[in-house]
């Protein structure tokens, strides 16, 4: 048998995956953050971005194998632990597990759902093609303009930052068990790394979902942001 | 204490099994679960029923036979301890047990609350021999071992191969149970010969067995009478890992 059939073949490969996309997940919030030195930054960023031509495309085709592998080892995965226990139990108590692990699926389910609608929104602009297609004083596009008009709607706002909840709710349980899954650690790393994977989780949730709501509050408004 | 027992009843590996309700009276605080068992059986006899059929060897938590879900929890709600040394002193006068067997497609129902679960022994098979001189017993300190190893690789072969782990994954998974055994002898020089050989073979037949994989719930350290942790599972992806990645001359048997 190929070590990538095996249980922990499977396993490692969603592991490994999941942390190239942890990876992206974290350089984008960085990327995301320079909204709050004002239009020109953002859109500067976007356009270097863009610029790197190949490599771009070389980095989306790499996110996507991740992606492709990470999704396809987990409804794997998923489909074996079902078949492994036909009959469930009439009761059952739990110990040690957590909310976040027990629904692994249903958050990375919910991830599939925003990553769509986020790709369909700033990626492909089909759902807000009205305030989508600015031009900036330099004549690059208007990234700038297009987030903070974008999350001046409230349900949009609201929409981001469900997908958010969901991709911070994987990643508390997911971080630690990838180490776990990786074989990185021992008796007295397993608690740390737990505990540093939740607060990795907790940390991308309220950098992220502060723009959002800066801009909901009027912090960050369409000229710049308030002293 | 008087007790009213809810229990997977089932006459065969075919049948589809039931619940059902048995009122058991005068049951001592010092009683083990398993005694308070054989008092039902007693009774059952008296009233010509068919006894329940449970497992159960040396009532002693050594031998890994006694394999109960006693309200939702494997061997019960004491931590690092069997079914067997579970005592009747953890449970009210007037209480609802609910009592079912280990439940998973690779521990096939044999009758009642017992499982079949030779499963284990194939996936111990096929770990193979290990290597060592034939002829007189060497003496014990031929071969050092530091004392590290040694308490880890002990810490490990405590498993009983009850298959709690198993019972108490959210999955079926096996992964505790192959963890234990696969560390146990890759931490001493006595199973080094074949070490590669024995986690990549022994991993084969948990997947072939169909139990479930491991998510890191670590139930199966809660749920486990010799509470084995679960830095053997992360041991035992390691292992796994470099026996596959690394091919050696191992591999020509
Ligand atoms: C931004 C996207 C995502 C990131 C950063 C991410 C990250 C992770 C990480 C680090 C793990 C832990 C791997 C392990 O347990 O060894 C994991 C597990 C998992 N992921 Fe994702 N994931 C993402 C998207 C998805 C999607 C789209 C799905 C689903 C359809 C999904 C389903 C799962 C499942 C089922 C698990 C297994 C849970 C478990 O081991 O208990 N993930 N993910
Ligand atoms: S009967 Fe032997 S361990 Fe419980």
């Amino acid at each position: 048998m190929r070590w990538y059939r095996s249980s922990i073949g499977k396993k490692v490969l969603m592991a490994a995956s999941g942390l190239v996309l942890l990876g992206f997940v974290a350089m984008h919030l960085l990327g995301n953050l320079l909204i709050y030195q004002g239009p020109d930054a953002l859109n500067a960023y976007a356009k270097k971005l863009r610029d790197l031509g190949l490599l771009l495309w070389a980095a989306r085709g790499g996110l996507l194998v991740a992606l492709v592998v990470h999704v396809w080892t987990s409804i794997a995965l998923s489909l074996e632990n079902r078949r492994a226990r036909p009959q469930r139990y009439a009761v059952q108590r739990t110990r040690e597990t957590t909310i976040a692990a027990r629904s692994m699926l249903v958050s990375g389910v919910m991830v599939t759902a925003y990553l769509v609608y986020h790709l369909l929104h700033f990626t492909f602009r089909v759902t807000n093609p009205d305030i989508s297609h600015a031009m900036d004083r330099f004549g690059h596009p208007d990234v700038y303009a297009m987030v903070v008009l974008s999350f001046q709607q409230p349900a949009i706002s609201i929409a981001y930052i469900i997908g958010m909840a969901a991709v911070c709710l994987h990643l508390s349980h997911g971080i630690g068990s990838a180490c776990q899954s990786l074989g990185l650690n021992d008796e007295r790393t397993i608690p740390a790394v737990a505990f540093i994977g939740r607060l990795i989780a907790v940390v991308l949730f309220i950098g992220y979902t502060a723009i959002p709501l800066s801009v909901l509050a009027g912090l960050v408004t369409i000229r710049g942001t308030l002293p | 204490m008087k007790l009213t027992l809810r229990l997977w009843r089932q006459r065969s590996a075919r049948d589809t099994g039931r619940f059902e309700q048995y009122q058991v009276a005068d049951i001592s605080p010092d009683m083990s679960f398993l005694e308070m068992l054989d008092s039902l059986n007693e009774q059952l006899c008296a009233e010509r029923k068919e006894p329940v059929a449970f497992d159960h060897d040396c009532r002693e938590g050594i031998c890994g036979m006694c394999s109960l879900v006693i309200n939702g929890l494997a061997h019960g709600s004491d931590r690092g301890v069997a079914a067997c040394q579970l005592h009747m002193r953890r449970f009210k006068d007037g209480d609802m047990i609910t009592i079912e067997p280990w439940r998973a497609k690779a521990f096939p129902i044999i009758k009642d609350l017992v499982v079949d679960r030779s499963a284990f022994d194939r996936i111990i098979q096929a770990g193979g021999y290990v290597s060592v001189d034939t002829g007189d017993a060497p003496e014990a300190n031929t071969v050092p071992v530091p004392k590290p190893a040694a308490e880890t690789a002990m810490d490990a072969a405590a498993c009983i191969g009850c298959g709690a782990c198993v019972a108490a994954c959210p999955n079926a998974s096996a992964m505790l149970f192959v963890a234990a055994k696969v560390s146990h002898l890759a931490k001493l020089p006595q199973g080094q010969e074949e070490r590669r050989r024995r986690v990549r073979s022994m991993v084969e037949a948990m997947d072939r067995e169909g139990f479930g994989n491991c998510t890191n719930h670590f139930e199966c350290m809660a749920a486990c009478p010799k509470s084995i942790h679960v830095t053997f599972i992360a041991r035992l992806n390691r292992e796994y890992l470099k026996a596959s990645t690394r091919r050696s001359s191992e591999d020509i048997h």
